[in-house]
């Protein structure tokens, strides 16, 4: 179940013939492998694909009406090897996840899968998380295809093209027994726009087939003498069909080539960008006519010398657009043009950025230079119509940044505000953090973490620092980590290593960090998944000996006492405390309408809220700095005497009650207050409110009259 | 030049709606014959961080070729963007920062209410990014400024800020669609139609009045010329107060006095607050004629000091019936609903040591035994339910205590740091007026409960003992002091600064 409903979307994975798709690119991509007779769809969510996943896991049915496995995949790994059912059989299969984190973990099994070749379509999708807004290393996923020999598109980003890639990338796979790499980059996959449809197509031949009649060929097999093999097949038959395929086909696009002795080649994810930067130097116009000569690689890897040469003979210089690093293309280029003995003049990463995203502005910069020396004749260009920044020096200090936080009413900030009251009393430790939610500790308020070495991977990266000290280790690790493969790198790993570290294992029932996914241990009833399978029992399965679980994160005081107790006790071995409480988001999207729905129907409902006394307030932060909780902010001192801000929360205050465990376990001040607001209360209540009100109404009438002698 | 696209950039905060806002620009666009295109990198910023939307809307009826489609943009280019929409004014400063705003062409929809960043809320004393300067610069590079508090008219409807946005767009004219068409593409959206096109027609109206108004009417808070209360009707005791406030002072510090005499009158008593006032005088009679921020910025921290919080404060601000008013109405409990008041308290040993008679503060603080049982019962926080008649009695009996607060244990410790923060106040009002009053700014440090109070007094002392040997010391010397005891909650950053200088030893 993920964090927003599918639905809608679903329908439009039935658009038919002729019918418009109006929607997101990654969407577009989904019904692409519908469209293109997919039998079997598997991956691994994250941004920016995580919709692709999503989508499918909402549309069993259609999945069911097309013979279609869609897999939920443990791991990225488990996802690449899922392609294996391409290998002897004439069945198209797609995979997707994240790039390059996804493609680190899975390319064990994509170097097996492209070296064996494959007889049906194979298409790993990835989302390439480069550039603004990316949450991971700074990578390209084109030194996988490189080094595997997977062919590499990377289209246009608009929805067609998107599509027909689909479409290509599969015929491609089967004209040159090769698994095909469609990378998408996130604002591709989140880009809104249309294309018109075509039937889906249900597969000829059946997953069903391959298991009734199954059928083998040692020679597929990754194992020698095959393997040498596969190396000369790759050279001698793979690689000039792919050639062949991609010339045939066109797939590749030249714009205006002959309109000048200059031009252009650029990956055609990078297209958009660069006919916008053209269009501003008032060289092309809004619809991509350009007076200069364009080569658009739709396929990036390999690269079609027969174009190239064709695309650079009679221009005396090109400028190579490629976004990332070590420039892989742009030496190519090089080797080919030398070869060719061309005169023309390759440019490239000499003029535009070696390294981040190629965003308009690095485009126009690099486009400048490349005119100013091969192309004076363009660099008339309107001064008025390119980027003329303003004058930032004085605002800038005062926007600070925003980085991301957990979200109001988060069970894991409570987790690490224990963890600093622990270090408090104990002394900092060493903390080998991992990848999710839970990782916004590395940030303020918390500033907890020293190492994140991969999804799971908290545990095993701590693995080293297991020599007697004065102090453990503690690890971090999601349980959308543990599960794809954290309780084997990381936690068997510390029983046979004989560990004597901490690991805190953040349980909250989803893949947050992703949407809100399930994983074995989701306690949602999952229709057509196997959820509720304790990471408790895996842990003890693996031989780890002191395990608990806290059922209740908010409670701060034991998580802080757990904490103290594996890092201090004389107990040998790994120790394994699992911070188990629900993801507020999903949470919230759970209960928000059955409370109301009980509400209206008049069933008594208690809903809790924190608030603070601005009187007793006096404006240290100190709740601010053990929370970062976005509902928890400071607002102006009513107080005519003070100046400082008075802390205060939100009206976005889900009452899960960290203020209030927080100000008692550090002792804070007694500024927080929890209101309970009663709905529909029950005669008891109503009895009891009265009378209550009776006498506190009396007394502080009292009050008030004394109060009323001294009056101003 | 040719046709052009219209270019409209969102900045928002995760979870804010700034997708939604896009989705139904696209839908308005696509809805009326327009190419739509929108994107985002939400990603992990989903989570509360900052994050942009872009959108681009081409009017395809221009197209001299209907096959023709528009090459749109996936990023907002600086310098080249017609429309900029933020949803806090933070978010438009980041706008600006990023170039996207630019005085030739851009119009700027922002609200003007703050949601601060982590750095602001979390600082020690006020962190916070002057409003008015942020908002001034921002309208300094803004071709055209629409702004006003939309979060609160999101509120007042119970809807969404992009409701508000969205009226406020519609409003600006910037884009060739009429409000009805904007009314359509919410009526379509079909979610909270009737609470988001009330927000939407409050935005519209607003949006239309807001362009030509100066920073300063977007944060004004009226002020009223100040006078003393006139004297009919009071007690003896209140009108001698008075009468001492305006024969001795001059007329331009008495707000503040009063002020002070108030809080300790209600704090304590009438005799407290002449105390203050006697205080006052003493300290008046050291700085020279003229100088009034002096008095008022002593009398301000002088009255805060003498009205510290102690448990029978804390009780006392409790029970009050208008702070009951103020919890019922926070928590938007309606006629039929009841709503319960739990306190959480966590007084410790010290606390309660330092609230009882001195005699027998001493007398526990000594006790081994004394220590230990009452450190037992005290090593959890409490819940206390105000709105019973139990728990309104306990805080009753704990704000009772106010009437020995005098023979405290607290009171004679922080009297003794008054009279010392007093004596060294006079001793800098001999030297230059500037340095006295950072020193009489340095009140401030001592603030707050148990370990934030301790921390507090620990580094006002650390900072005294420099202050009172090195009396070559500037006045920005003891406010760098000040600003790096406020750094950080480990004194790191103070320590760092008081390296600098020689000092006595610290005796309390």
């Amino acid at each position: 179940m993920a964090e927003r409903s599918f639905v809608e979307e679903v329908k439009k994975l039935r658009l038919k013939d002729g019918e418009i798709f109006s929607g997101e690119g990654i969407l577009a991509v989904t019904k692409a492998l519908l469209e293109s007779g997919v039998s079997y769809v598997a991956g691994y969510q994250g941004a920016p694909i995580s919709h692709l996943m999503d989508v499918l896991a909402d549309a069993n049915d259609i999945m069911e009406e097309h013979g279609i496995r869609f897999e939920n995949s443990a791991n990225e790994a488990t996802a690449a090897a899922t392609l294996a059912a391409s290998v002897n059989y004439p069945i198209r299969g797609a995979v997707t996840f994240k790039s390059t984190v996804g493609t680190n973990v899975a390319s064990d099994a994509l170097a097996n899968l492209a070296s064996g070749g494959v007889k049906g379509g194979a298409l790993i999708i990835v989302g390439e998380d480069y550039g603004e807004g990316s949450s991971i290393m700074q990578e390209r996923s084109h030194a996988f295809a490189m080094k595997s020999q997977i062919w590499l598109l990377d289209p246009r980003p608009n929805l067609p093209s998107m599509v027909r890639a689909v479409k290509m990338g599969f015929e491609l796979s089967e004209a040159s027994s090769t698994p095909v790499m469609l990378e998408l980059r996130i604002r591709a996959c989140h880009v809104h726009g249309f294309f018109t449809a075509k039937d889906n197509q249900r597969a000829q031949y059946t997953l069903r087939e391959a298991m009734d009649t199954p059928q083998r060929d040692v020679s597929r097999i990754v194992l020698p003498p095959s393997s040498y093999l596969h190396e000369q097949e790759k050279i001698n038959d793979r690689w000039p069909a792919a050639v062949k395929f991609i010339q045939d086909k066109g797939l590749n696009e030249f714009f205006a080539e002959d309109s000048a002795d200059i031009g252009i080649i650029v990956q055609g994810g990078i297209y958009n960008t660069l006919v916008r930067s053209l269009e501003r130097l008032g060289l092309a116009d809004i619809y991509g006519q350009t007076k200069i000569p364009l080569y658009v690689m739709n396929v990036t890897y390999p690269l079609v010398d027969a174009e190239i040469v064709r695309f650079c003979t009679g221009k005396k210089a090109v400028l190579m657009v490629e976004e990332g690093q070590p420039n892989f293309i742009e030496q190519n280029l090089s080797l080919i043009l030398k070869q060719a003995n061309s005169s023309t003049t390759l440019h490239g990463k000499d003029f535009l950025p070696m390294g981040g995203e190629y965003t308009n502005l690095v485009v126009l910069n690099g486009l400048k230079s490349f005119f100013e020396k091969h192309g004076k004749e363009f660099t008339a260009f309107n001064q008025n119509q390119a980027a003329n920044p303003n004058d930032v020096t004085a605002i800038a200090p005062l926007v600070h940044p925003r980085p991301p936080g957990f979200c109001t009413g988060c069970p894991e900030r409570p987790i690490f505000t224990a963890m600093k009251l622990m270090e408090k009393e104990i002394g900092q430790h060493h903390i080998s953090a991992d990848i999710g939610c839970h990782l916004f500790s590395i940030l303020p308020p918390f500033n907890l973490g020293n190492t994140t070495m991969g999804y799971g991977l908290g545990t095993a990266g701590s693995s080293a620092l297991n020599v007697s000290a004065s102090k453990r280790v503690i690890s971090i690790m999601g349980d959308g980590g543990f599960w794809h493969n954290g309780l084997t790198s990381g936690i068997a790993n510390a029983v046979f290593n004989k560990s004597d570290n901490l690991t805190v294992v953040v349980d909250n029932s989803y893949t947050s960090a992703t949407g809100g996914q399930d994983v074995l241990s989701s306690k949602a009833l999952n229709k057509n998944r196997s959820t509720g399978h304790e990471i408790e029992k895996a842990i003890k399965g693996v031989g780890v000996q002191w395990v608990k679980t806290v059922h209740r994160t908010y409670d701060i005081a034991t998580m802080k006492k757990l904490m103290k107790e594996a890092l201090t006790n004389k107990e040998k071995g790994p120790k394994v405390l699992i911070a188990q409480s629900e993801c507020m988001l999903n949470k919230q999207r759970r209960e928000k309408p059955l409370v109301k729905a009980a509400i209206k129907k008049g069933v008594r409902v208690v809903k809790e809220k924190f608030g603070v006394d601005p009187e007793t307030c006096t404006g240290d932060h100190s709740c601010i700095r053990l929370s970062g909780c976005p509902s928890l902010s400071i607002k102006e001192n009513p107080d005519p005497l003070r100046l400082e801000p008075v802390a205060t929360v939100l009206e976005s205050c889900v009452g899960c009650g960290v203020c209030g465990e927080a100000s008692h376990a550090a002792v804070l001040c007694p500024s927080f207050y929890k209101a309970q607001v009663i709905s529909n209360p029950s005669l008891i209540d109503r009895v009891l409110s009265t009378l209550r009100k009776w006498v506190i109404d009396r007394l502080q009438q009292r009050m008030i009259k004394r109060q009323m002698a001294y009056r101003f | 030049m040719s046709i052009q696209p219209y270019k409209i950039a969102i900045l928002a905060m995760g979870g804010e709606g700034g997708g939604v806002l896009a989705d139904w620009i696209v839908q308005l666009g696509e809805a009326n014959g327009f190419v739509a295109q929108t994107t985002s990198v939400p990603g992990v910023a989903q989570r509360t961080g900052a994050t942009i939307y872009y959108v681009e809307l081409f009017d395809h009826s221009l197209s001299k070729i209907a096959t023709q489609l528009p090459v749109l943009s996936l990023m907002p280019m600086p310098g080249d963007v017609d429309i900029v929409m933020a949803s806090e004014l933070m978010e438009a400063g980041r706008a600006v920062v990023r170039g996207l705003v630019t005085s030739n062409r851009t119009t700027l929809i922002a609200s003007t209410h703050r949601v601060y960043a982590m750095s602001e809320k979390s600082h020690m004393g006020d962190g916070r990014v002057d409003s008015s300067q942020l908002l001034d610069e921002i309208r300094k590079v803004a071709n055209r400024f629409i702004g006003f508090d939309m979060a609160k008219v999101a509120q007042d409807h119970q809807s969404v800020i992009s409701a508000v946005l969205f009226g406020s767009l519609a409003a600006s004219k910037t884009l060739p669609f009429t409000k009805t068409q904007f009314e359509e593409t919410i009526r379509q959206g079909g979610v909270g139609v009737e609470q988001s096109l009330k927000a939407f027609d409050q935005a519209y109206g607003l949006s239309e009045s807001s362009t030509g108004k100066g920073a300063s009417q977007f944060f004004a808070t009226p002020k009223e010329t100040f006078k003393l209360p006139s004297q009919s009707g009071l007690h003896p005791k209140i009108k001698s107060l008075i009468e001492r406030i305006e024969n001795a002072f001059p007329s331009n510090v008495q707000e503040i006095l009063l002020h002070g005499v108030k809080r300790l009158v209600e704090y304590q008593d009438p005799d407290y607050a002449h105390l203050f006032l006697d205080r006052m005088l003493a300290l008046k009679n050291c700085f020279s004629s003229n100088e009034s921020e002096l008095i008022r910025e002593s009398a301000r921290h002088l009255a805060l000091w003498m009205s510290y919080e102690d448990t029978a404060r804390v009780a006392s601000l409790k029970i009050q019936a208008s702070r009951f008013d103020r919890v019922k109405q926070e928590s938007q409990a309606n006629a039929g609903q009841i709503v319960l008041i739990n306190e959480y308290m966590h007084p410790r040993l010290q606390e309660i040591a330092e609230t009882l008679p001195s005699v027998l503060g001493r007398m526990i603080l000594g006790s081994q035994v004394l220590r230990y049982a009452i450190g037992a019962l005290t090593s959890k926080g409490r819940i206390v339910q105000t709105s019973t008649i139990s728990g309104f009695l306990i805080l009753t009996l704990v704000a009772s205590a106010k009437r020995w607060r005098r023979s405290t244990l607290r009171f004679k410790e922080e009297d003794e740091r008054i009279e010392k923060w007093m004596g060294l106040i006079k001793t800098c009002a001999l030297q230059n007026s500037e340095k006295c009053l950072e020193w009489i700014k340095c009140q401030t440090l001592v603030k707050g409960y148990s370990e934030t109070h301790e921390r507090g007094v620990k580094s006002f002392d650390l900072i005294f003992a420099v202050v009172q040997k090195n009396t070559n010391l500037l006045d920005t010397d003891i406010s760098s002091l000040r600003n790096a005891a406020l750094a950080d909650e480990k004194g790191a950053a103070l320590q760092a600064a008081l390296s600098k200088w020689p000092s006595i030893s610290v005796s309390m």
